[in-house]
């Protein structure tokens, strides 16, 4: 599966529905292949049933504590990754489900840790907002806004000393563009040529507070003007755009010209978090942008073009069901941790016993 | 006629006392994250910002780093801040001006300014938000000369606190139990202040003293009440104030019972306890020990998001309960 973004592959979009593409074909459809962009929509299918699920299960109990949803905001997640090789590393953030199924996590390891149990991707000690999987390149959602961004800029610096060739994806929030963390991270990584792809997701608000009120540019691509990389807004919703600013970030990154920052305008549809009671944005503004759901959006289009057609639509919505199914129960089944490991996992080499009272 | 003081929650009477400074000085006012519209993370500041305005009550970007510096620089320039860390997790993100700029400024300067700020924390386990939202680090500050560290424990407490607090020409960090946010208590009106260096014997008891902080205060009694049926005594001392340490209070209480418990949520090791524990052993009150001194505090690792685990890690009425009367049976 592993692609290099340096040769451009024998358009099979051709065939893939068996049309020819239109003339108008955005060029980044063509680069991916039909393969990959079905792939893309199953992934988009699959966030958004992944966490309409997750948010059932949270009203039957089924989940502790709260949890931060991406719906709305999946082309961002499946654009970018879509850039992506699997060594490639990323890091994420709170809001993060949709860029570690996007990088090709297991919706069923993904239930099992949002259950606290042992298969799950951090054994149950993490939960919704701390899924990593390095076999994935996934280096860590996170819970501290902007406590990706110095880390996705270490990775970089790894990669490029250990000359792997891998590059980082760094996923942010607009919020966080106003953490020290960003501007350091963005100076760092420029100063030293960092093979890094700085990802806002400026869905307009971190929390409650709007980019307007908080960030005293209007679009945050601009910061990175004051840090010599190139900065780029684009149609967030649009998996298309998203994808095409990735790949020449991406592959900018792996020419050893340095890092890029990349805005994707978005919005998100379900409060900040299980407490949220939206006071602070209007139904409308809600509504409008449910009219650009991004799935819809996306198979709008591949339908237009002819990439596509229903039927293969529907029986990709069909498989992640099944697929969603599967993992719960493979979740419910797994077992819980034991309290006598409470304390297992905090160092590397580890002695004694591991209960609370232990030695 | 008779005052039946009315309750209000913990978090209410936060809300209350920053309400009652605001309109008696004008140069209080709050900052934080979302603590405008939204009302705070916990809804501690709720409508606030309808009745105040939001030059009061006044939502920052996400900056705990400049936002705690800039509440640094406008305490020293004449205003009074109430500044609120959405997490008290994220202090390790301020850490740089609550350590090195408020805590020393008026050392550093030979007398020549005051920092009156108050910032307050909201922390501690019990809401399945896993490692980096549940910690509980008022023992990091602690360490702080310069800085004075408060925990109440009842909303009277969290109220009179906050008032002394703002009252208070050095910077004072109120650390705020989540799970009592919820909490209910007889809250006087009006102003009124708690001393921030007072601890306060929440039941008076012949075995054993029990010296809790936040939380760990209720649990404490809780325990008390159940092992009284069983004929053991426990006095339950709320040390509510880390910095400076009330060993007076401590002191007599264990001359009194001659043996000691401390209860905390924080890592067990180099905390509040280990602090406790010293200043008994460097007493007068060490002499009359009957018992060894025993810790109960959190586990040694950080807060794990299965509830199992998380309740394993923190200590419980159960745990109180056990250790408590063993201790007292001379079995430890
Ligand atoms: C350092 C830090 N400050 C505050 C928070 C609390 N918090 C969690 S998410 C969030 C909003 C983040 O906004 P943004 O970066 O735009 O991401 P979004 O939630 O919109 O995806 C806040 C304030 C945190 N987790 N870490
Ligand atoms: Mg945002």
């Amino acid at each position: 599966m592993a692609r290099s973004s340096l040769t451009t592959p024998e358009p099979d979009t051709a065939t893939a529905a068996g049309r020819l593409p239109a003339a108008n074909l955005p060029e980044v459809y063509r680069r991916l292949g039909a393969a990959e962009i079905r792939d893309a929509l199953r992934k988009m299918r699959l966030i958004r049933r992944f966490e309409e699920s997750a948010e059932e299960a949270y009203v039957r109990g089924l989940i502790h504590g709260t949890m931060h949803l991406s719906i709305g905001q999946e082309a961002s997640a499946v654009g970018v990754c879509s850039a992506l090789s699997p060594t490639d590393y990323m890091t994420s953030t709170h809001r993060g489900h949709g860029h570690c199924l996007g990088k090709g996590a297991d919706v069923g390891r993904m239930f099992a840790e949002f259950f606290g149990r042992e298969d799950g991707y951090c054994r149950g000690r993490g939960g919704s907002m701390h899924i990593a999987d390095p076999s994935t390149g996934n280096l860590g959602a996170n819970g501290i806004v902007g406590g990706g961004l110095p880390i996705a800029v270490g990775a970089a610096l790894a990669a490029k000393r250990l000359g792997n060739g891998r590059i980082v994806v760094c996923f942010f929030g607009d919020g966080a563009n106003n953490e020290g963390a960003f501007h350091e991270s963005l100076n760092m990584a420029s100063v030293w040529k960092l093979p890094v792809v700085f990802v806002c997701e400026n869905n307009k608000y971190g929390m409650s507070t709007s980019v307007a009120r908080s960030t005293s540019v209007k679009n945050i691509a601009d910061r990175a003007v004051a840090y010599s990389m190139p900065g780029v807004t684009v149609d967030g919703n649009r998996f298309a755009d998203v994808a095409d600013a990735t790949h020449a970030a991406v592959e900018r990154a792996r020419r050893g010209e340095g890092p890029s920052l990349i805005e994707c305008l978005t919005y998100r549809i379900r409060g900040h978090s299980k407490s949220d009671r939206n006071r602070y944005r209007t139904k409308e503004e809600i509504e409008s942008w449910q009219k650009r759901d991004p799935i819809q959006l996306f198979e709008a289009e591949l339908l237009e073009f002819g990439l596509m057609d229903t039927p293969e639509m529907v029986a990709i919505q069909t498989s992640v069901e099944e697929e969603i199914t599967a993992a719960i129960e493979f979740a419910k089944a797994s077992p819980a941790p034991s309290p006598a490991d409470l304390t297992r996992y905090v160092y590397t080499t580890e002695r004694g016993s591991h209960g609370h009272h232990g030695a | 006629m008779d005052t039946m003081v009315r309750e209000l929650s913990y978090s209410q009477a936060i809300q209350e006392a920053m309400a009652i400074a605001m309109e008696r000085d004008p140069r209080v006012f709050l900052m934080g994250e979302d603590i405008g519209v939204y009302g705070g993370a916990f809804q501690v500041t709720g409508d606030l910002v309808h009745r105040f305005g939001e030059d009061r009550v006044m939502d920052m970007p996400i900056s705990e780093l400049a936002g705690a510096g800039v509440a640094v620089g406008a305490a020293l320039a004449g205003m009074r801040p109430v500044f609120e860390f959405q997490f008290s997790d994220f202090a390790t993100l301020g850490m740089e001006q609550i350590v090195n700029q408020a805590a020393k400024l008026r050392f550093m300067l030979g007398g020549a300014v005051s920092v009156p700020l108050v910032m307050r924390f909201p922390a501690g386990s019990g809401t399945g938000a896993a490692a980096q939202h549940s910690q509980s680090l008022e023992a990091w500050l602690a360490h702080v000369p310069g800085l004075k560290v408060v925990q109440p424990s009842t909303p009277h407490d969290a109220k009179g606190l906050l008032l002394a607090a703002i009252e208070d020409p050095d910077p004072v960090m109120i650390f705020e139990h989540k799970l009592l946010y919820k909490t209910k208590g007889p809250v006087p009106e009006g102003w009124y202040t708690v001393p921030l260096d007072r601890a306060e014997i929440r039941r008076e008891g012949r075995d054993l003293t029990v010296v809790a902080t936040s939380i760990m205060v209720i649990k404490a009694l809780e325990a008390a009440a159940t092992l009284a049926q069983e004929g053991i005594e426990l006095e339950v001392v709320d040390l509510r104030s880390l910095r400076p340490i009330d060993t007076e209070t401590l002191i007599a209480s264990v001359s009194r019972t001659h043996r000691l418990m401390c209860v905390y949520e924080g890592v067990k090791t180099l905390g509040i306890g280990s602090e406790v524990s010293a200043a008994i052993a460097e007493s007068e009150a060490f002499d009359l020990l009957d018992a060894p001194i025993v810790r109960l505090g959190g586990a040694e690792c950080p807060l794990p998001y299965n509830p199992e685990l998380e309740k394993a890690a923190v200590p419980q009425v159960a745990d109180i309960v056990e250790t408590a009367r063993r201790l007292v049976q001379g079995r430890i």
